[in-house]
């Protein structure tokens, strides 16, 4: 059970990775970007390949990241360059993607038992602290990369993305290229995520054609439960939260298959916790919404309410 | 407190020419929403604009900030052919406030934050930190002149600002690295008259501190009498009328409504004539 239990957290830890490449598009951009279930397999397909090619993983591991750049940057050229929308330029890299996964793998699967990966080495460095060396050594990188994202949306490039994730006609009259700044921002989305494939792959010891099939609905899990159980009220609060939300994630899927549930059924359960995540929260800000205004107002208030509650503009 | 006649002919601020647009060409709903404009602003100059709903006021706002393409004519500001450039190139040297409160700020970022974003309009985007210690503190003084208190407020969300405080926080934005060319769409029209106003004396404070080149549509002849040193109509499309500094100074609102009855009925025959 502890094996079990510490087993979830450390995947939770590193599948909070894709989880903050998720919140980076879907909330920060406000892209719902389809572009990780491919990028996702590819960062494991280039990790893996890499590897066993004889690369460092460390090496490997950073190509991995690099491949996810790529491929958000292709999503965001179609979306800005080729206007295509939003959905449908993801869903087209998504597809693509599984081809050319293939392509990097030339196989459905590339086994890494016996390889040398980053956990290997992480168990053979930290052996004394074992078994929580390779929890700790992930926990502290994911905490640094959740640092180093806080940090480049405080930038003024950063900022100038989340400003076209909030209001593009606003930022375009302040003389930001947006086209710039969402292909910024799934590149560097698409980077996590493939990183994230990548450290998958290692810690799992293969890498698999259809391990993204679905991811984009994990993330998503993770990012709205961290949201409404974390709180989201600054960015910092947010990115803890989608970290949270991961690993809660993980801990849900673990005491279902303990209690028995047929592990084909896990999409099935995804996907539900994605809608019960999403209802509820809404349940819970108009309930809170209630409770702060007084009964008088309220037949106004009910209209042309967005996801996030913009609802104190002054008439 | 103007600059001589003399000079003004010399140096353009914005210089429109020829400035045509039609929408839907050649279907049914064929729409000819400027045709020929044409129209200089000299360095420091504040012109309203006045028309009815139609008239394309908006399109020529739209046309000068590079948020639409026009069909033919050319834009000049200081002096550089702005024609080609993109609307975020532009943006460069163009303030605007727009109608809708919510527009000009980003809801879910600070208000330091959003004063960030307005500070780094006329450079390069960096890696740098974009609120820091000292434009804290260049905010904060900042805010402070708009008497609104919104300086002990620098971390609240701007979506949780009234309309007024928004529109007073975009004239902010907007005017906060030294615009060549400042428009404002009908800014006050969203607000009651209370915050209008306000919005208005904060309008013209900044105008006249910084000498912007301003151009202003309003649908409120007052407003449109009161500020500003010169003043144009349009309808359909034209400018019916151009009103400069020394006849605006007795303009009155029964002048203009006389005059544009005038101009409206000779453009109305004209359109059947033709
Ligand atoms: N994107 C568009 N497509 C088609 N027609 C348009 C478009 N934008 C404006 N028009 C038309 O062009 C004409 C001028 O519109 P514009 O918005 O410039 O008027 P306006 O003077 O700003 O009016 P208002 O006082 O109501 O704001 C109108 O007849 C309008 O219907
Ligand atoms: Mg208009």
């Amino acid at each position: 059970m502890l094996y079990a239990l510490t087993g979830s957290v450390e995947a939770g830890v590193i599948y909070a990775l894709m989880a903050l490449g998720v919140y980076l598009t879907f909330r920060i951009l406000d892209f719902p970007d389809l572009t990780v279930d491919g990028s996702f397999a590819t960062g494991g397909a280039v990790a893996a390949v890499m590897i066993t090619n004889g690369y460092s993983p460390l090496l490997a591991t950073l190509g991995a990241m690099l491949a996810g750049c790529v491929a958000g940057s292709v999503t965001g050229l179609l979306h800005t360059k080729g206007k295509i929308n939003t959905l449908l330029s993801g869903i087209i890299s998504m597809i693509a993607l599984y081809s050319i996964n293939l392509r990097i793998m030339g196989k459905a699967n590339t086994p890494l038992l016996g390889a040398d990966t980053l956990f290997t080495e992480i168990s053979s460095f930290l052996s004394s602290l074992q078994p929580l060396s390779i929890l700790a050594a992930v926990g502290v990188s994911v905490l640094l990369i959740k640092w180093a994202i806080d940090w480049f949306l405080d930038t003024e490039i950063g900022l100038a993305i989340r400003a076209t994730g909030d209001n593009t006609k606003m930022i375009r009259s302040f003389s930001a290229n947006t086209d710039n700044m969402k292909i910024i921002g799934l590149s560097l989305s698409n980077g996590l995520v493939a990183l994230s494939g990548a450290l998958i792959a290692q810690y799992q010891e293969f890498a698999d054609i259809s391990m993204g099939i679905g991811i984009i609905i994990i993330g998503l899990a993770s990012v709205i439960m961290g949201e409404a159980i974390f709180g989201h009220s600054s960015i910092r609060r947010a990115t803890f939260a989608v970290i949270g939300g991961a690993i809660v994630y993980r801990l849900i899927i673990m005491f279902a298959l303990r209690i028995g549930l047929d592990p084909n059924d896990l999409k099935l359960l995804t996907a539900i916790i994605v809608v019960i995540a999403l209802v509820s929260s809404r349940m819970i800000d108009t309930w809170k919404d209630r409770r702060v205004r007084t009964p008088k107002e309220e037949p106004l208030a009910a209209a042309g309410q967005g996801a996030r509650g913009e609802s104190h503009a002054e008439t | 407190m103007r600059r001589p006649a003399k000079e003004q002919g010399g140096r353009a601020m914005l210089k429109l020419n020829g400035i045509r647009k039609v929408f839907n060409r050649r279907t049914a709903s064929e729409k000819i929403a400027l045709q020929e404009i044409n129209l200089t602003l000299h360095p420091g100059d504040f012109v309203t604009i006045i028309g009815s709903n139609g008239a394309g006021k908006s399109t020529l706002m739209n046309i000068i900030s590079g948020g639409m393409a026009p069909d033919c004519g050319t834009i000049e500001i200081d002096g550089e052919m702005v024609t080609g450039l993109s609307e975020y190139e532009r943006a460069r040297k163009i303030g605007r406030v727009f109608q809708d409160p919510m527009a000009g700020t980003a809801p879910t970022m600070t208000i330091e934050e959003n004063l960030a974003v307005a500070f780094s309009r006329d450079r390069r985007r960096t890696l740098h930190r974009g609120v820091d210690k000292k434009r804290k503190e260049l905010f904060r003084e900042y805010l402070a002149s708009l008497h609104l208190g919104l300086e002990h407020r620098l971390t609240a969300k701007a979506g949780l600002l009234s309309g007024g405080e928004r529109q007073a926080l975009s004239l902010l934005m907007a005017t906060f690295t030294q615009p060549k060319v400042l428009l404002l769409d009908e800014h006050t029209a969203a607000l009651d008259p209370a915050r209008a106003q306000l919005i208005t004396a904060l309008t013209r404070e900044v105008v006249e501190r910084s000498k912007f080149t301003t151009l202003m549509v309003t649908h409120n002849m007052q407003q449109a009498i009161e500020l500003g040193n010169r003043l144009i109509m349009m309808d359909a499309g034209q400018i019916i009328l151009d009103v400069p500094e020394e006849e605006k100074k007795h303009l009155t609102i029964e002048d203009l409504l006389k005059k544009f009855a005038l101009l409206k009925g000779v453009a109305d025959d004209r359109l059947l004539l033709g």
